[in-house]
């Protein structure tokens, strides 16, 4: 099966400091794929090149490609961010409704990209809300401000503004390290039930997490991705001494 | 007691001091126009002082109704507000998500300037030049009209208006933009959509505090509206205000005479309406803050 997202010899520098380093990657079609390794090792930074979320930091320079679906995002116009920034959604760390009503989150893509009129929104709102498992919960709190629910229930509705907007690709950046340990099952829960419709990446600094959500498993050092491979694979025989170190606990 | 707990226990005391002394002087202050002003009411009915339409002071018997001056007060104010508040916030708008960072220093620094121009510079200003504009413009017999009132009212209030609205806008967290603009938005619907909501208790509170400083200014309104007392039928029509009454006629009014007692029961009438307008502007700035 041919990759969802291809990165090739991919280089970023913040300023004089070079934070991704040749970094080579395939993620394949609804699947997903854990990006493991130590603090300030450029996950984070090589998630946000997938959405070109990193455009927007100044002194920013980035050379190499990321293919989409075959289209290279880093030829796009700056008039195309929008396109791809719906078809590749993220999930941030700290969950970040809007201040709106927990309808208004949900429609607002759609609304922004003109994706659904009146009518259909109200069926869209509740099939998004369905998909993330919050209508149950949420159908009598649809005005209600969405700052004001808890923090499984924000990241869960962040998640569903994804899926009305209908992405492709989820970036998850730690999506899981604000919320408490059953809170974070019932999130990896989800992502096993999302899989079936989107390609993920999750960051993650939990391993055992890593080992239970994903398929792949890529591990970071200092810019690198040093090994690319099946969760399995990774997490039983690493074929590099640093992986091997890192998951047993001996750094990192 | 060491030296140092015998500083500490001065200090505290000071400062327990200066907070009280402003308490007291608010309270003697209202005591003050309270016990002036409702001395008024032994003669005159509050009805028919508050809807009277007739402000004749030095007629024998004085007619004092104040209903013209109340409508003149809010004929100008809000048109003041319908200039000043669309304005004061899209240029808000502009100087924090737009403008390239030297253009956003040199408004600043242009709005610091426009608020520290005296009113009663301002008025004298608007005098020469908007006054016979407005006349030969609108053809009419006088260019000191409530309107003339308003334009320079909106100067004065852009400034307060601007100036606490960016603040409101800067200080929306950076992530809920951040929401947006990985959803697909551009930065024009990030604006419309996020951004002005989580702004918007700071933004109401600055056009609150932006009409208060309106409501309560003198020295210009009097300067340019030209204070006939009658009631105002429009925008283009000399009217008189409740400030500038106060700050004409207290020179001359006699002392202990209905008039002067009249004057200072304005004076509340103008105090509660300021206080009610600085606090809704307070409930939203709070509003704002706990969120
Ligand atoms: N905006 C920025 N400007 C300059 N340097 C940055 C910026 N963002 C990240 N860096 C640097 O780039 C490196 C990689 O950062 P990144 O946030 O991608 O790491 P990470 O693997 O996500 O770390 P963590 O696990 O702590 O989230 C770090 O050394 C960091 O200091
Ligand atoms: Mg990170």
């Amino acid at each position: 099966m041919s990759a969802k997202i291809e990165v090739a010899k991919l280089n970023l520098w913040y300023g004089d400091f070079q934070a991704l380093i040749d970094v080579d990657l395939a993620v394949r079609e609804k699947t997903i794929t854990a990006l493991i390794g130590s603090s300030g090792c450029g996950k984070s930074t090589l998630l946000r090149c997938l959405d070109r979320m990193n455009d927007r930091i100044d002194g920013v320079r980035i050379t190499g490609s990321v293919r989409i679906d075959g289209e290279d995002i880093y030829r796009m116009k700056k008039a195309e961010l929008p396109r791809l920034r719906k078809k590749v959604g993220m999930v941030f760390q700290r969950p970040n409704p809007f201040p709106l009503s927990v309808y208004k989150n949900v429609a607002f893509g759609p609304t922004v990209h003109h994706q659904a009129n009146h009518d259909e929104l109200d069926a869209l709102v509740e099939e998004s809300l369905r998909a993330v498992n919050l209508w149950d919960e949420l159908k009598d709190r649809l005005d209600e401000s969405a700052l004001g629910l808890s923090l499984e229930q924000k990241q869960r509705l962040c998640i569903a503004r994804l899926v009305a907007v209908k992405s492709e690709v989820l970036l998850m950046d730690e999506p899981c390290s604000a919320l408490d340990p059953v809170a974070t099952l019932k999130i990896e829960e989800l992502m096993r039930r999302l899989r079936a419709d989107f390609t993920i990446v999750i960051v993650t600094h939990n391993m055992q997490q890593a080992a239970r959500v994903s398929q792949e498993t890529g591990f970071m050092l200092l810019g690198e991705l040093v090994e690319f491979g099946r969760t399995p694979d990774i997490f039983t025989s690493p074929r590099d001494k640093r992986t091997e170190d890192y998951i047993t606990g001996r750094f990192g | 007691m060491s030296p140092r707990k015998i500083r500490e226990f001065f200090i505290e005391k000071l400062i327990f001091l200066s907070g009280v002394a402003s308490i007291v002087f608010v309270a003697l202050i209202f005591v003050f126009l309270l016990k002036e002003g409702v001395s008024l009411f032994k003669t005159i009915g509050l009805g028919d002082f508050l809807g009277g339409r007739f402000w004749y002071p030095i007629s024998d018997p004085p007619k004092l109704g104040i209903l013209p001056l109340i409508l003149g007060s809010l004929l100008v104010t809000a048109g003041a507000i319908a200039l000043a508040v669309p304005l004061g916030i899209a240029s808000a708008f502009y100087i924090a998500e737009v403008a390239p960072p030297r253009l956003r220093d040199a408004l600043k620094t242009c709005i610091e300037v426009l608020s520290a121009i005296p009113s009663v510079v301002l008025g004298f200003i608007g005098m020469v030049t908007l006054v016979p504009f407005i006349k030969r413009v609108f053809g009419i017999p006088t260019g000191l009209t409530a309107m003339t009132g308003s334009i320079m009212l909106a100067l004065m209030a852009l400034p307060t208006i601007i100036s606490i609205s960016e603040d409101a806008i800067n200080s929306v967290p950076g992530e809920y933009k951040a929401g947006a603009i990985a959803l697909g938005a551009t930065h024009w619907q990030t604006l419309r959509r996020v951004i002005i909501h989580g702004a918007m208790p700071g933004i109401i509170a600055a056009s609150m505090l932006g009409i208060g400083r309106v409501f309560g200014e003198t020295m210009a309104v009097m300067m340019v509206t030209g204070n006939a007392a009658v009631i105002p039928k429009s925008l283009l029509q000399p009217v008189r205000t409740l400030t500038a009454t106060i700050a004409a006629e207290m020179g001359e009014a006699v002392r202990g005479s209905e008039h002067f007692y009249a004057l200072f029961a304005i004076g509340i009438v103008l105090f509660i309406i300021s206080f009610a307008i600085n606090v809704t502007a307070d409930l939203f700035l709070n509003r704002g803050k706990k969120r």
